[in-house]
């Protein structure tokens, strides 16, 4: 069973980017939006680690690495800031630092570490139809396919199970906690899936643009509805359609799918603010 | 002397403090069941601190918490709190009945989906405060005194056996505060104790049966009519009876019988 | 050392002196990850100004940046004016989209006729080592604006650091007093851009600063202070780069500045971690040691009152004021050693209490008493309006006596032991 190209890139794309949106809509509404850019550049060192550790450059490894990296920032970018250091100043010491770590781990090892830095940036979308997950001698289709479908079901299943303590921990988190709800395990939840799903969005759209694919649904939908439910729903479907008119605009102008995107994205985005706004004034 | 475990709350030495400065010191409670009780204190005295340290949002240096005979941290379903408005994200994706339902959520426990009965109790919430026609109103588009109500019928949409409620009073229209004071009765009628935070003297006898007056010690605690005197007052707000224009608004008769300080 | 190491390390050094310098005001005025954005947000200026003018020369180059810089300003201001959209939302959108069409444009650079050179990584890591003379004096000539820059607006740029209602009440143009200083931090960000990258830039922007905070309060000295740190950064990273073979210059100058931070965290004398903790221990040791003073006279009077001994067991510390025995317990023994306590056999409960001496209740008295004013002093603050201390002792005695808190036990007689 080969799949068109076209179509396993196109569905790569609109899971990254749907999966994406999903778990970036939560970071738009708790005004986190830069931690989930300061986690997309800090799990870079942790996919280079686990490569040089463990040898391989299997899914579920790189997806350890970097769960493990982004919850060390988000832990690190708390603690800096219990001990007095302003939060956006926090995030942006730890995640240049541990960027660069990585750029260095990849670079003086770079013999040892297979990882292509222009992999890692750019993404390999146009590659994936053909990196097969090979299980002995049957193919079982494009490995990219599995790990973001794997983990856009993944985000899926917990939004949908914990929808309501997300959105009261987003809501009113003083409350919750009165009410017994444990804020602070949820905030690390949607951190470790923050870093799940932008180590399997790498592979589309490299590190650079995960955070186009995590903020531009999300902000877009939010002027769109007054539901949650609504909101999160609008934020997978735009991030797909984005990745879709991405991918067409990306062959017709012969550049790189992951800019197209995030212009896409963009516009859309533009769209909808005109919009938005016209109807607020009207 | 009943016993602890009947009394909604018993609070033993709660000492509070910032740095070094007490903002609480060895307050000692207990709170009879079924009463509207009021605190009252001069700005700053620690009642906000109280409430918020009673249920375990700011840690304390020492001091026992139970609510009826059990630590808070067993018992947060029975506890509703309504905090002063401020920290909530006005612009969030959702309407009336849903913050509302979000009281039910200590009920359903984890993963449990909101159904039928949470929207069947939120919405008597809602018809219990005067709101029942806001229910599918975006939160952003209410008034200060409407988003107060819905604070409280989420609180009531809870069903707790105790509440505690911060300053419900401030800043609310004439409306509001009807609204507020026949939800206080409905409360006692049907057995609940509710604990406020009040900041206006001249309405204490009108509202509460029980009053605490708190100034980083509790001063007095007791039945409105035994606690809330010339007294009492000046202990709490003023060793002389320099608030004269204070107490005047709170009992003009008694002053008459005031001698000097 | 070569000639080429030199060029680039007084490159990055000078970078690093000007983005600290800058990157001060940015911390300062909560916008530390803006220059993150502002340098993302370049690189389509970077790339239109190639398409347009085909010269790779820094002036086009660094107008186009600076032009997309402002652009994204702009953009930022109207998406957190028109819509619901919050400021973190404003500045990823920005940095995103801008980006994006970055690598748009940067890749039909790429295809052109001598567009070959300007690849993605140089753009996010710079080519500090490719840094040739002439860099370095367009360097200079910016990181030497900028720090005038900063000079001559120096009582302006501090009061929209520390009180920005202040000088608006003052009648200056705060507003565009922000704007000069967002366009300086455009510029910062340009100057470092072609040789440094642009994660580079957001790091020099942000660390420096942060580490000098470390060290003083106070802005006349922040200022050199990160200046100073970064130039070092620039330095350390450099050198450091001469080690390996392919060691990365950009990546070790971050690394060397956030080592600099952490050491500045740890170890600054009085606001570093070291010191405060140092200072907490003390202050905790004080303070227990007066609370402990207190309890025991608090107790021993309640006794007195009642007829009852003065005897004070570890479990009723415990019980009635939360003192934890882990520490009552060794500070009971050392005060007996210096004669403040005694030990004594509570005959009832056959265990060991505890009695203060006469030495013991003449120190106690005066922490319970100044303990006790100062509570009833917090409890009446609103009308005493002068800030405690032995001034307002005067007003706080008949609060003291109001309140039956005045302490009896051991008033005026020193050296004579309880009952």
């Amino acid at each position: 069973m080969a799949l068109p190209a076209p179509f396993v890139i196109i569905a790569v794309g609109a899971l990254a980017a749907g999966a994406s949106g999903l778990v970036g809509s939560f970071l738009v509404l708790r005004r986190m939006t830069m931690l989930g850019d300061a986690i997309s550049h800090a799990v870079l060192p942790g996919i280079a680690l686990a490569f040089l550790l463990t040898g391989s450059r299997a899914a579920p490894v790189m997806v350890l690495g970097a769960a493990l990296c982004g919850l060390l920032t988000a832990y690190a970018v708390q603690t800096l800031q219990r001990a007095g250091v302003q939060e956006d100043a926090g995030m942006g010491v730890t995640f240049t630092a541990l960027f660069a770590l990585g750029v260095v781990l990849i670079t003086a090892f770079a013999g040892r570490v297979h990882l292509d830095l222009d992999h890692v940036l750019y993404g390999e979308i146009a590659y994936a139809p053909w990196d097969l997950w090979l299980v002995g001698d049957v193919s079982l289709g494009p490995r990219a396919l599995w790990t973001m479908g794997a983990i856009f079901l993944l985000d899926l299943l917990a939004v949908v199970l914990f929808f309501k303590e997300l959105k009261f921990c987003a809501f009113d988190p003083a409350t919750a906690e009165a009410l017994g709800i444990n804020v602070s395990a949820f905030h690390y939840l949607l951190m470790t899936l923050v870093s799940i799903t932008t180590v399997g969005a790498f592979d589309a759209v490299g590190a650079i643009l995960v955070v186009a694919m995590l903020v531009l649904p999300g902000a877009t939908a939010y002027l769109l509805t007054e539901r949650l439910s609504t909101m999160l729903a609008l934020a997978v479907g735009l991030g797909a359609l984005a990745s879709v008119l991405g991918y067409l605009l990306a062959r017709i102008t012969d550049t790189a799918v992951a800019g197209a995107m995030a212009v896409v994205g963009g516009v859309l985005f533009a769209l909808v603010f005109w919009w938005a706004r016209r109807r607020r004034r009207g | 002397m009943e016993r602890v475990q009947e009394l909604p709350l018993v609070v033993r030495d709660l000492t509070v403090a910032y740095q070094k400065r007490p903002v609480l010191k060895e307050v000692s409670l207990s709170l009879p069941e079924g009463r509207l009780i009021g605190v009252v204190g001069p700005n700053g005295a620690g009642k906000s601190t109280m409430i918020k340290a009673i249920l375990g949002m700011i840690p304390r240096i020492s001091g026992d918490v139970q609510i009826y005979g059990q630590p808070v941290d067993r018992v947060r379903r029975t506890v509703g709190y309504v905090p002063q408005r401020a920290s909530v994200d006005w612009d969030f994706p959702t309407d009336v009945l849903d913050v509302v339902m979000m009281g039910r959520y200590g009920h359903l426990g984890l993963i449990r989906r909101p159904g039928a009965r949470e929207r069947t109790a939120a919405m008597e919430a809602l018809e219990r405060v005067g709101m029942a026609e806001f229910a599918h109103r975006q939160i952003s588009q209410l008034s200060g005194g409407q988003q107060q109500r819905v604070f409280l019928a989420r609180a009531l949409a809870q069903d707790a056996r105790i509440y505690f409620m911060d300053e419900p009073f401030a800043g609310v229209d004439a409306a509001t505060e009807k609204a507020i004071v026949s939800l206080l009765s409905g409360l006692k009628a049907s057995g609940r104790t509710v604990v406020v935070v009040h900041h206006d003297l001249q309405t204490v006898r009108e509202y509460f049966d029980w009053l605490v007056l708190l100034n980083v010690r509790v001063l007095a605690a007791g039945p409105v009519e035994q606690v809330f005197t010339p007294e009492n007052l000046a202990r709490t707000y003023g060793g002389r009876l320099g608030n004269l224009a204070l107490l005047a608004g709170a009992m003009p008769q008694q002053l008459r019988s005031l001698g000097g300080d | 050392m070569d000639a080429n190491t030199q060029w680039v390390m007084s490159g990055t050094a000078l970078l690093g002196m000007a983005a600290g310098v800058v990157g001060v005001l940015a911390l300062l005025r909560r916008r530390a990850l803006m220059g993150d954005v502002l340098a993302h947000a370049a690189l389509p200026g970077i790339a239109a100004a190639f398409l347009l003018t085909g010269s790779k020369t820094p002036g086009p180059l660094l107008t186009g940046a600076a032009v997309a810089g402002v652009l994204g300003t702009g953009a930022m201001a109207a998406i957190t004016r028109y819509s619901r959209l919050k400021q973190d939302a404003a500045m990823s959108l920005v940095l995103t989209v801008f980006f994006g069409l970055g690598i748009m444009l940067l890749n039909v650079v790429q295809r052109m006729p001598g567009g070959n050179q300007s690849g993605l990584d140089k753009f996010l890591f710079g080519q500090a080592a490719a840094i040739v003379p002439r860099d370095v004096r367009v360097i200079m000539v910016l990181a030497g604006a900028l720090c005038l820059l900063v000079l001559v607006f120096y009582k302006e740029f501090k009061l929209l650091a520390f009180d920005q209602e202040f000088g608006a009440g003052l009648g200056l143009p705060m507003g565009r007093l922000d704007l000069l200083l967002n366009l300086g931090l455009v510029l910062a960000v340009v100057t470092g851009l072609e040789s440094v990258g642009v994660v580079l830039m957001a790091a020099l922007l942000t660390t420096p600063a942060l580490a000098a905070r470390y060290w003083t309060d106070r802005l006349s000295r922040m200022l050199p202070l990160a200046g100073l740190f970064g130039a070092l950064s620039g330095v350390a990273g450099t050198l450091l780069s001469q080690v390996g073979p392919r060691m990365p210059t950009g990546p070790l100058i971050v690394l060397a500045a956030t080592l600099l931070f952490v050491v500045s965290l740890l170890a600054a004398p009085h606001r570093g971690l070291a010191a405060r903790l140092v200072r907490m221990a003390r202050t905790r040791a004080q303070v227990r040691r007066e609370r402990l003073l207190e309890a025991l006279y608090d107790l021993s009077e309640e006794a007195a009152s009642a007829g009852l001994p003065a005897d004070v067991t570890v479990a009723d510390l415990e019980r009635r004021r939360g003192l934890s025995p882990r520490w009552v317990g060794p500070l009971l023994e050392r005060m007996v050693r210096t004669g403040v306590v005694e030990r004594v056999r509570a005959a009832a409960e056959r265990q060991e209490a505890w009695r203060l001496t006469g030495h013991g209740l003449a120190e106690a008295y005066q922490v319970a008493r100044r303990e006790r004013l100062h509570l009833v002093y917090l409890m009446h603050q609103a009308e005493i309006g002068a800030p405690f201390g032995p001034e307002v002792h005067p007003q706080l005695e008949p609060l003291l006596r109001l309140h039956g808190l005045e302490p009896v036990l051991g008033r005026g007689q020193p050296g004579e032991g309880v009952g």
